[in-house]
């Protein structure tokens, strides 16, 4: 019996990395700007897709890739708006990986595509880990979700380039601090982006699209 | 528990390549600040592995501090309380130099091969950052 050392360094996460980078060239190469919208679930993921489609019809042309792990009642949420939108069940699965984003883009329509949001499975924790090729990571947190979600999740906020606050008009009913969020996520990633929005009455969102446009038109410049 | 699968699939490559009948032990490098339980990957690991030449194999986990760069004066410093702020001139640090590691360092285990020697197949011994 020969004992044996194998000495092998290798990330865990390689085999996924590449896959995310073999994305990201395709979005670079179309000149689509991608992003990767992750929050736990009922944050409003799907309330925000459906505002953003909204308010950027007719000034960009979005397509979206809807995760989940059962149904496809937010694919149809969202088809029902007149956007490409395919969904991915992961049957159980906790997040989103870069195998299933490659397999998924065959299904859409990727020419003259300005935007592609990417709505992970609702989960704060695993989609961390995994990159898909995005150009940015924006996160959502819901105010009713409490002030201490950035400290107690902290890869997540630390990676988000965006965050997004959700369900600002509900803060005179809770006990909720806003100014927490701000300064735990800050601390967290100094150079971070935060949105305070209400999906429900539409309250900061012109400053998120614009954001967005912002963006698209940054990729496009680069493109060209 | 896709990264005890993805964990599973290296180690079974690597033990196939060098013959081995059975892996005993798995060194690996754990970020503090990667999305990892050690006690949910072992747990999940010992499922899968079974029926494998890994199949109780122990995995030995390093944690891995979180170490920041200042983006202004280059200072490294130990992040304590997730506080990503540079210890020296205050600003904000935005280079994480380590913490989210997730990385294989090498595994051990037993060759079906008679005389009873220990080998090391050698190969220069180097953490991977990511």
């Amino acid at each position: 019996m020969v004992q044996l050392k194998i000495p092998v360094v290798q990330n865990i996460l390689q085999a996924n990395e590449r896959l995310a980078a073999a994305n990201r060239q395709r979005f670079d190469e179309l000149g689509i700007f991608a992003i990767n919208l992750m929050s736990s679930p009922g944050a409003g993921k799907t309330s925000l897709l459906e505002q953003t489609v909204d308010g950027l019809a007719g000034r960009l042309r979005m397509a979206v890739i809807e995760g989940d792990l059962q149904t496809s009642n937010d694919a149809e949420r969202i088809q029902r708006k007149g956007v490409q939108a395919v969904q991915i069940n992961t049957d159980g699965g906790c997040h989103l990986d870069g195998n299933m984003i490659q397999i998924a883009l065959d299904a859409l329509d990727l020419k003259d595509l300005d935007l592609l949001v990417i709505e992970n499975v609702g989960n704060l924790v695993c989609p961390a880990e995994f990159n898909l090729g995005e150009h940015e990571k924006v996160t959502i947190l819901s105010v009713t979700e409490g002030d201490d979600k950035p400290l107690k999740y902290p890869l997540m906020f630390q990676i988000s380039s965006v965050l997004i606050v959700n369900k600002i008009d509900l803060l005179p009913y809770i006990d909720c601090d806003i100014q927490k969020i701000r300064d735990h996520a800050r601390q967290l990633n100094p150079h971070q982006h935060i949105f305070e929005v209400s999906c429900r009455s539409g309250k900061g969102l012109e400053s998120w699209l614009s954001w967005l446009e912002a963006k698209v038109a940054e990729k496009r410049k680069n493109k060209a | 528990m896709s990264i005890a699968q993805s964990l599973l699939e290296i180690v079974l490559e690597a033990g196939q390549q060098h013959q081995l009948k059975q892996v005993k032990t798995i060194r690996l490098q754990v970020g503090e600040m990667a999305a990892v339980v050690p006690e949910s990957l072992t747990f999940c690991f010992n499922l899968i592995s079974e029926n494998t030449i890994a199949a109780g194999a122990e995995l030995e986990i390093e944690n891995i501090p979180v170490v920041a760069r200042c983006s202004d004066c280059g200072t490294l410093f130990e992040v304590e309380n997730l506080s990503f702020i540079c210890p020296q001139c205050q600003a904000p640090a935005l280079e994480l130099v380590s913490g989210r590691e997730m990385s294989l360092l090498n595994i051990e285990g037993e060759t079906g091969d008679q005389n009873g020697s220990v080998e090391d197949t050698g190969g220069t011994e180097h953490p991977a950052g990511q």
